[in-house]
C-alpha cells in the first residue's frame, strides 16, 4: 500500500489524478475550476514520495469524471499525470494527458499590451508548442512557469 | 485566417506576395502614365480607425481608396470618439462595419487586429498593432526591395529597434518566403523578440544577429533602418549613446557597396543623416511613395476575396 493511500481513502465514484508534480495540486484544481463550492468531496495529498517523480501530488475528485479534453489541458503543468476514472470503488478507465493543439480560457497572457488583457469580450487562446505555449493574439511565447499564468477565478 | 483580412505578414505565401506586387506595379504604371486603372471601386467606403497617430499609413490608405474611385470614413482621433467613453474595440468595429466595406485598424495593443477580424465580416487590415505587426507596410517594403535589389539572393541588414519595431517583425516574417540572408543589427536590449526569432527559426531562415553594423555592411544589398525610440530607454544619456551608435551618414556608407539601397519606414528622427537623401543609396522617399499603389493592390485583392 503506497503512502498516499494511507492518507487519503478510496473514493466510490469520480476521478483520481496521480503523478502530478509535487506542489502542483492546487494549480491543477484551479485549472479544472474546482474550488470546493460544488459540495462534493475533494482530497488532496501533496509532496508524497514517488519512485517516478521524487515527490508527487495526488488529487481525488468525487462524483466528477474528467473528460479527455480536461485531462489534456492538465498536460501543460502536469505532463506525466495519470488519470483514473473510478466507478463503484473500481478503476474503470485510465487516461493519459496528451498535449492539446491549443487551450482557450485557461491561461492569461503575460504581455500586458496584449488585446486579451484589455477588457475586451474575448477569451485568451494559446497554441501549444513542443516547448511552451504561444498567445493566439499577440504571439507572446511562454516557456517557463506556465502555471504562474493560470487564468482562473 | 480568412483571406479577406490582412492581420499579419505570416498569412502571405510567396505566391500571394508576388501576385500583390505585380498588381501594385499595374496600379503604379496607371497612376504614373495616366492610363486606365486595372480596377476601380467607386461604390466602396473604407473606414479608417486609427487609435494611434499616423501620417503616411493613414494618408496613403485614404489616397489609395480615393484613387480607386471610392471614399473613406474616418473615426477621427480617440479623444473625439466613443472610445473615450469606454467603448470596447469589439463594439466599435462592429458598429463601424455598418458604415463601411472595409476597416483599416491601428491600435496600441498587440493582437488588436486579429481580435477585430473575429468580430466583423468586412475585410480588416492591420495598420499596426502595438509592437506586433504592420503587414501593409511590409508589402510596400517588399515592392521597394524588389525594384531596388530583387527579392531573391538578397542580403539585407535590418538595424535599429528590432524589439518593438512592428515593421521589422512583419518584414522579417515575409522574407522567410524568399531566398534572403537576414542580418539583424541592434543593441542587445532591442534585439528581436522571442516570438519573431521562433518564427524565423521554424521557417529555416538564414539569420544572424549583430551589435555592430560594420561587421556586415559591405555585403548588404539593402539596409533597412528603423527609428530607436526615446521612450524605450530609462534615461536620456543611455538613449543618446545607443541612438548615436546607430546613425547612418556618408562616412558610415563609405564601407557599403555602391548599389546599397537604404530604406526606412519613416518617420526618421536622426537615424539617417540628411546628406544621404541626395545620394543613389536613398530609397526611403520612393518607399513611402509606393504606399499608394501597393495599398490599392491590397484593397483590390481584399475586396475581390470578400465577394
Amino acid at each position: 500500500m503506497s503512502d498516499h493511500e494511507l492518507r487519503v481513502s478510496k473514493i466510490r465514484d469520480g476521478t483520481v489524478l496521480d503523478h502530478l508534480p509535487g506542489g502542483s495540486a492546487l494549480n491543477v484544481l484551479a485549472m479544472l475550476g474546482i474550488d470546493g463550492s460544488e459540495g462534493t468531496g475533494v482530497s488532496v495529498a501533496m509532496n508524497v514520495p514517488s519512485d517516478r517523480l521524487g515527490t508527487k501530488d495526488v488529487v481525488k475528485v468525487e462524483e466528477r469524471e474528467l473528460s479527455q479534453a480536461e485531462v489534456d489541458v492538465l498536460s501543460l503543468i502536469a505532463p506525466r499525470a495519470t488519470v483514473n476514472i473510478v466507478r463503484e470503488y473500481e478503476v474503470r478507465e485510465k487516461k493519459q494527458a496528451e498535449r492539446p493543439e491549443s487551450v482557450a480560457g485557461v491561461l492569461a497572457c503575460p504581455n500586458s499590451s496584449c488585446i486579451t488583457n484589455a477588457d475586451e469580450p474575448v477569451e485568451s487562446r494559446f497554441d501549444v508548442l513542443d516547448d511552451g505555449v504561444r498567445c493566439g493574439y499577440c504571439e507572446e511565447i511562454i516557456r517557463e512557469g506556465i502555471a504562474d499564468h493560470l487564468d482562473v477565478a | 485566417m480568412r483571406q479577406d483580412h490582412l492581420v499579419a505578414a505570416g498569412q502571405l505565401s510567396r505566391a500571394d506576395v508576388e501576385r500583390l506586387l505585380d498588381r501594385a506595379a499595374e496600379f503604379d504604371a496607371a497612376l504614373d502614365g495616366g492610363g486606365d486603372l486595372p480596377a476601380s471601386y467607386p461604390e466602396k467606403l473604407l473606414a479608417l480607425c486609427f487609435y494611434e497617430p499616423s501620417t503616411r499609413t493613414k494618408m496613403s490608405f485614404e489616397a489609395a481608396m480615393k484613387r480607386l474611385g471610392g471614399d473613406v470614413v474616418d473615426m477621427g482621433g480617440v479623444d473625439a470618439s466613443s472610445v473615450k467613453k469606454g467603448e470596447s474595440l469589439a463594439d466599435t468595429v462592429r458598429v463601424i462595419e455598418g458604415y463601411a466595406d472595409g476597416l483599416v485598424l491601428r491600435h496600441p495593443r498587440e493582437g488588436a487586429a486579429k481580435m477585430a477580424a473575429e468580430f466583423v465580416d468586412a475585410p480588416v487590415i492591420n495598420a499596426g498593432d502595438g509592437a506586433g505587426h504592420h503587414p501593409s507596410q511590409t508589402l510596400l517594403d517588399l515592392y521597394t526591395i524588389r525594384e531596388a535589389a530583387g527579392l531573391d539572393d538578397l542580403t539585407i541588414g535590418i538595424i535599429g529597434d528590432l524589439k518593438y519595431g512592428r515593421t521589422v517583425h512583419s518584414l522579417a516574417t515575409a522574407l522567410t518566403e524568399f531566398d534572403a540572408r537576414m542580418h539583424f543589427v541592434s543593441p542587445e536590449s532591442l534585439r528581436l523578440p522571442r516570438s519573431v526569432r521562433f518564427d524565423l527559426h521554424e521557417a529555416g531562415a538564414q539569420v544572424r544577429e549583430h551589435t555592430e553594423l560594420d561587421e556586415v555592411l559591405p555585403e548588404l544589398d539593402v539596409l533597412y533602418v528603423t527609428r530607436i525610440q526615446r521612450e524605450r530607454f530609462p534615461d536620456e544619456d543611455e538613449y543618446r549613446k545607443v541612438a548615436g551608435e546607430f546613425q547612418i551618414d556618408s562616412e558610415t556608407l563609405d564601407a557599403a557597396a555602391d548599389d546599397l539601397s537604404v530604406m526606412h519606414p519613416l518617420p526618421r528622427v536622426d537615424e539617417i543623416a540628411p546628406e544621404i537623401d541626395d545620394t543613389e543609396h536613398a530609397d526611403y522617399f520612393e518607399q513611402a511613395h509606393n504606399g499608394v499603389p501597393v495599398r490599392m493592390a491590397l484593397l483590390d485583392r481584399l475586396f475581390q476575396n470578400h465577394e
